[in-house]
C-alpha cells in the first residue's frame, strides 16, 4: 500500500555539480519538464516512489549562495522558506568541497531536514581527494553522503536515508555559524522580536541575519508571503495557499 | 591603498602565473559573488587561458575554471607568488 | 482578524526592518559573510585530504585547444556545421518514411468515411484539416528535432556550451549585453518561449532584458525543419545528392550566423538607445569537460523532444488544420474567406518577396511557428486539385505552382528566423518582465526588422534583375 501523502524534496547546490544528473537519476523519465539546453536554469519537477512513499522532487536552480546575489538565488531561497520541503538535499561537487560547503551552511542555517550529498565522488578518488564524511557528518549535525550519480553510487544509501528521515527517525542537529560577540549580541536582540511577529513560521535566527544584512529582496519577499498568511488566517479558518 | 608592498592587480599576470590574492577592491553584488566562488584574501589562483579574442580570462580557483572580464580581475590584489 | 489587525501588523514589521537597520553598519554584511568562509575553509582543513600531487588537468589541455586564438572560432563553427549537416543528412529519410506511412494511412481514412457515407464537410475537417496538419507537423518535424536535440545535449554534457560563452563574451561586451546571453542563445535553439525563462541567469535587468528581447533571433525548434526544408528545396536543388546536404547545411549556417549578427547588432542598438548602460559584472563557470553517458543523453534527449513534438503537433497544430480547413471551405459570395485573406494581404507581402498565402500563414502561426509550413501547404493545396503529399518533390512543385523563385524561399527564411515570436513565447516575455510595453518591443522590433530586411532585400534583387 503506498501512502496518500506526497513528501516534497528541494534539490539544491552549485552549478555544474551533477544536480540534475542526480535528479534525472532519482526520478528517471518521470518528470514535467523537457530537457532543453541550459536545463539547469529552469526549475524542474518530477516524482519517485521509495519504500512506499511517494516523493515529489525540485531541482532549484544552481547557486553558489542564498544571499540573494541573484533572481535565481531569489527562487532557490524562497523555495526554502517559504515552501518549507519535507527534506532539502545539498550537493556537492567532491572536488571543490571547500567552494561548495558556502551553499550547505547557509542552508543549515534555514532548516534542520537536510541530508547533505558529495557528488563526482569517483572523479575524487582519481584525483587523491579524500573525504572524511563521519567527520564531516558530526560537524555538520546531518547526514553526510558520497554518490557518483553518474554511476549510480550511493543512489540506494541515499534513498533509505531520506525515507528514515521524513519518517523522524534521523535526529538532525544542524551546525549553527557562531558570528562573534557583537553580532550574536544583536541576533539575541532581534529574535524575540522575529518570533513576536512571524511565530515559527520562519527561522528566526536565519531571518534576523538577514535583517542585519540589509536583504531587502527577502524583506518583500517576506512581507507578501506573510500578507498572503494574514489572509489565509482570516478565510474562516481555512488553509488554502492559492 | 597600494603604497604597502608590490601588491599588482590581477589582470597584469599572463597565463602560467600563480597569484596570491590579498584585497578585493570591489563592493556590493560582485564582491560576495567573487567571494562566493572562492575570490578570497589567502587564496592562490592560477592564471590559465585568455579568450580567442584576448578578453576574459580563464582563472583556476578552488579547483574550479572561473572566466573574470579585465573591469573585475584588474581590481583583485595581490601578488605574484611563482612563474612557470 | 481584520484590517486593522493587519495594519498593525504591518506597522510593527515596519518598526523591526527600521530597528534591525539601526543595529547593523556596512561591515555587518561583509562579516557575516566572510565568517562563513573561514568556517568552510577549517571544516575542509579538517575532513578533506590531498594524497597525490596535483596532475596535469585534460581539462586545461583541452582548452587550450576550444578557447584558443587560433582555434577557438573555427571549431565553434565547425560544431555547429557538423550538427547541422548530421541533422539534415539523417533526417531525410525518416521524414520521406513518416511522410509515406501517414499518406498510406490516409489512403485508408478516406476509404473508412466513405464507407460510412461521412458527409464532404466531416472528411474536409477531420482528415483533410486535422489528419493532415498534423501529419505535416510530425513527419516534418519530428526527425530533424529528434537528431539534432541528443547532438546538442552531448555537446552541452561535455561541457563545451560554457566554452562558446567563453569564446564569444568579447563580442557581447562590445554590443553591451552580458556574455552569459550566449548561453540564453543556445537554449533558444530549443525552446524561445524557455530561454526566456533561462534568461534568469543574466543577472542585471538591463542585460537580462536585451536578451529577452533578441532571444527570438535564433531560430527553435519550430523554425528549424522550415529553415531546413526550404533551403533543401530551393537552395541546393541543382546541385548532386551528397553536394546538395552540404549546400542546405551551408545555407542554414549562414541563417544562424545572420541570426547572430542581428542579435548582436540589435543588441548593440539598444544599449545605446532605450537600455543605455555599460556591460555589468560578469563571471562564468567553465566546469571540466566530463565524458557524457552517451545512451543515457541520446535516449533521454530523443524521448523528450519526440514527446514535446508530438504534444506540439495535437495541441496547436490539430486546431490550426481545423481552423484553416474552415477558413479555406467557408465562402462568403464566391471567395472563400482564407482567400479573401490572402487577396488583401497579396500586395503588401509580394512588396516583401512573398505572397498573400505566406504571409498570412505567418499570421496564423502566432500561436506556434510549427505550424507555419503545414497552414501555407493546405492554403496552396485548397485552391488547386488536391494534390497528395506523397514525397518531397511534389512538395517542391506546389511551391514552383504558385510561382515561387529562390527569392521567395529566402525571404520566407529571412522572415521565419526574424518576425515576431511565438504566442508562447510572447506570454513568457510578458510574465518575465511583467510589462505590456517591453512585451510589445519583443513583438515590434523582430517583425519591424523582418519586414524590413526582406523588402529591401527584394528591392535589390529586383533592381539588379537578379530574377
Amino acid at each position: 500500500m503506498t501512502e496518500d501523502k506526497e513528501w516534497r524534496i528541494a534539490l539544491a547546490g552549485n552549478p555544474n555539480t551533477g544536480k540534475s544528473t542526480l535528479f534525472n537519476a532519482l526520478t528517471g523519465l518521470r518528470q514535467h519538464t523537457g530537457n532543453w539546453p541550459g536545463k539547469t536554469v529552469v526549475h524542474a519537477e518530477g516524482s519517485f516512489t521509495y519504500n512506499d512513499k511517494t516523493y515529489k522532487i525540485i531541482d532549484l536552480p544552481g547557486t553558489y549562495s542564498l544571499l540573494s546575489n541573484s533572481a535565481d538565488e531569489e527562487v532557490a531561497r524562497d523555495f526554502i522558506i517559504f515552501e518549507k520541503p519535507d527534506v532539502t538535499i545539498v550537493v556537492l561537487d567532491a572536488t571543490a568541497l571547500e567552494r561548495n560547503l558556502n551553499l550547505a551552511l547557509q542552508v543549515l542555517e534555514m532548516t534542520d531536514q537536510v541530508i547533505v550529498c558529495i557528488n563526482l565522488i569517483d572523479e575524487a578518488r582519481k584525483k587523491g581527494i579524500e573525504i572524511n564524511k563521519s567527520l564531516l557528518s558530526k560537524k555538520l549535525g546531518v547526514p553526510v553522503l558520497t554518490i557518483s550519480a553518474r554511476n549510480g553510487e550511493g543512489i540506494d544509501e541515499l534513498l533509505k536515508t531520506i525515507d528514515l528521515m521524513v519518517n523522524g527517525k534521523i535526529k538532525t542537529n544542524p551546525l549553527k555559524l557562531q558570528y562573534g560577540p557583537d553580532i550574536e549580541e544583536k541576533i539575541a536582540k532581534l529574535i524575540p522580536l522575529v518570533t513576536k511577529l512571524f511565530g515559527t513560521e520562519y527561522p528566526a535566527r536565519w531571518v534576523a541575519l538577514r535583517l542585519l544584512d540589509g536583504d531587502h529582496s527577502l524583506l518583500d519577499a517576506l512581507k507578501r508571503d506573510y500578507h498572503s498568511s494574514v489572509r489565509r488566517m482570516t478565510a474562516n479558518g481555512y488553509s488554502c495557499s492559492c | 591603498m597600494m603604497d604597502s608592498t608590490k601588491l599588482v592587480p590581477l589582470s597584469n599576470c599572463s597565463p602560467g602565473q600563480k597569484f596570491k590574492i590579498v584585497q578585493l577592491e570591489l563592493i556590493g553584488t560582485m564582491r560576495y559573488r567573487l567571494l562566493d566562488l572562492g575570490f578570497v584574501p589567502g587564496a592562490v589562483i592560477s592564471v590559465q587561458q585568455k579568450s580567442p579574442l584576448g578578453d576574459p580570462t580563464a582563472f583556476r580557483v578552488n579547483n574550479t575554471m572561473i572566466a573574470l572580464r579585465e573591469e573585475e580581475s584588474s581590481k583583485i590584489f595581490g601578488e605574484v607568488i611563482e612563474n612557470d | 482578524m481584520d484590517t486593522h489587525a493587519a495594519v498593525n501588523r504591518e506597522k510593527s514589521f515596519q518598526e523591526l526592518v527600521k530597528y534591525a537597520e539601526s543595529l547593523s553598519n556596512t561591515q555587518t554584511r561583509d562579516r557575516i559573510v566572510s565568517h562563513i568562509f573561514q568556517t568552510t575553509k577549517k571544516i575542509c582543513n579538517d575532513v578533506v585530504s590531498y594524497n597525490q600531487k596535483e596532475k596535469p588537468n585534460p581539462t586545461e589541455k583541452l582548452d587550450r585547444i576550444f578557447t584558443s586564438k587560433i582555434w577557438g572560432f573555427p571549431i565553434m563553427l565547425a560544431m555547429l556545421a557538423v550538427v547541422i549537416y548530421i541533422t539534415i543528412a539523417g533526417a531525410n529519410i525518416p521524414s520521406s518514411m513518416l511522410a509515406n506511412f501517414f499518406g498510406w494511412l490516409e489512403g485508408y481514412l478516406t476509404l473508412a468515411f466513405k464507407a460510412i457515407n461521412a458527409p464532404d464537410w466531416l472528411y474536409g475537417i477531420l482528415v483533410l484539416g486535422l489528419y493532415r496538419g498534423t501529419a505535416w507537423v510530425v513527419s516534418v518535424m519530428l526527425p530533424p528535432m529528434a537528431i539534432f536535440f541528443p547532438i546538442f545535449s552531448l555537446l552541452e554534457n561535455y561541457g563545451y556550451l560554457p566554452r562558446v560563452a567563453f569564446n564569444m563574451d568579447r563580442l557581447f561586451k562590445k554590443a553591451g549585453a552580458h556574455g552569459k546571453q550566449s548561453l540564453t542563445m543556445a537554449m533558444g535553439f530549443g525552446c524561445n518561449a524557455a530561454a526566456i525563462m533561462s534568461t534568469r541567469i543574466i543577472e542585471s535587468p538591463r542585460e537580462r532584458m536585451i536578451a529577452i528581447l533578441t532571444n527570438n533571433f535564433v531560430p527553435c525548434n519550430g523554425r528549424w525543419p522550415t529553415l531546413i526544408l526550404l533551403s533543401s528545396l530551393f537552395m541546393a536543388a541543382s546541385f548532386t545528392d551528397e553536394l546538395s546536404t552540404m549546400v542546405t547545411a551551408a545555407v542554414v549556417v549562414g541563417m544562424v550566423l545572420f541570426g547572430i549578427v542581428v542579435t548582436l547588432s540589435v543588441s548593440w542598438i539598444l544599449s545605446k538607445t532605450a537600455l543605455k548602460g555599460i556591460p555589468t559584472h560578469y563571471t562564468l563557470e567553465l566546469p571540466p569537460y566530463r565524458n557524457p553517458k552517451i545512451w543515457n543523453t541520446i535516449v533521454r534527449a530523443t524521448l523528450d523532444k519526440s514527446f514535446y513534438v508530438l504534444k506540439r503537433a495535437v495541441t496547436v497544430a490539430a486546431p490550426a488544420g481545423v481552423l484553416t480547413w474552415i477558413l479555406a471551405n467557408t465562402y462568403i459570395g464566391d471567395t472563400s474567406i482564407l482567400l479573401t485573406i490572402v487577396h488583401f494581404l497579396d500586395p503588401f507581402a509580394k512588396s516583401l518577396g512573398l505572397d498573400g498565402f505566406i504571409l498570412m500563414a505567418f499570421i496564423l502561426g502566432l500561436p506556434a511557428n510549427e505550424i507555419v509550413l503545414p497552414i501555407l501547404l493546405m492554403g496552396y493545396l485548397s485552391t488547386g486539385a488536391l494534390t497528395e503529399i506523397e514525397d518531397m518533390s511534389t512538395l517542391k512543385q506546389i511551391f514552383i505552382d504558385h510561382g515561387w523563385t529562390w527569392l521567395t524561399a529566402l525571404n520566407t527564411m529571412l522572415f521565419s528566423l526574424l518576425h515576431y515570436p511565438c504566442g508562447t513565447t510572447l506570454i513568457n516575455i510578458y510574465k518575465e518582465t511583467k510589462s505590456k510595453k517591453w512585451t510589445f518591443a519583443a513583438f515590434a522590433i523582430p517583425t519591424v526588422l523582418a519586414i524590413t530586411i526582406t523588402f529591401v532585400i527584394n528591392q535589390i534583387v529586383r533592381l539588379l534583375g537578379l530574377i
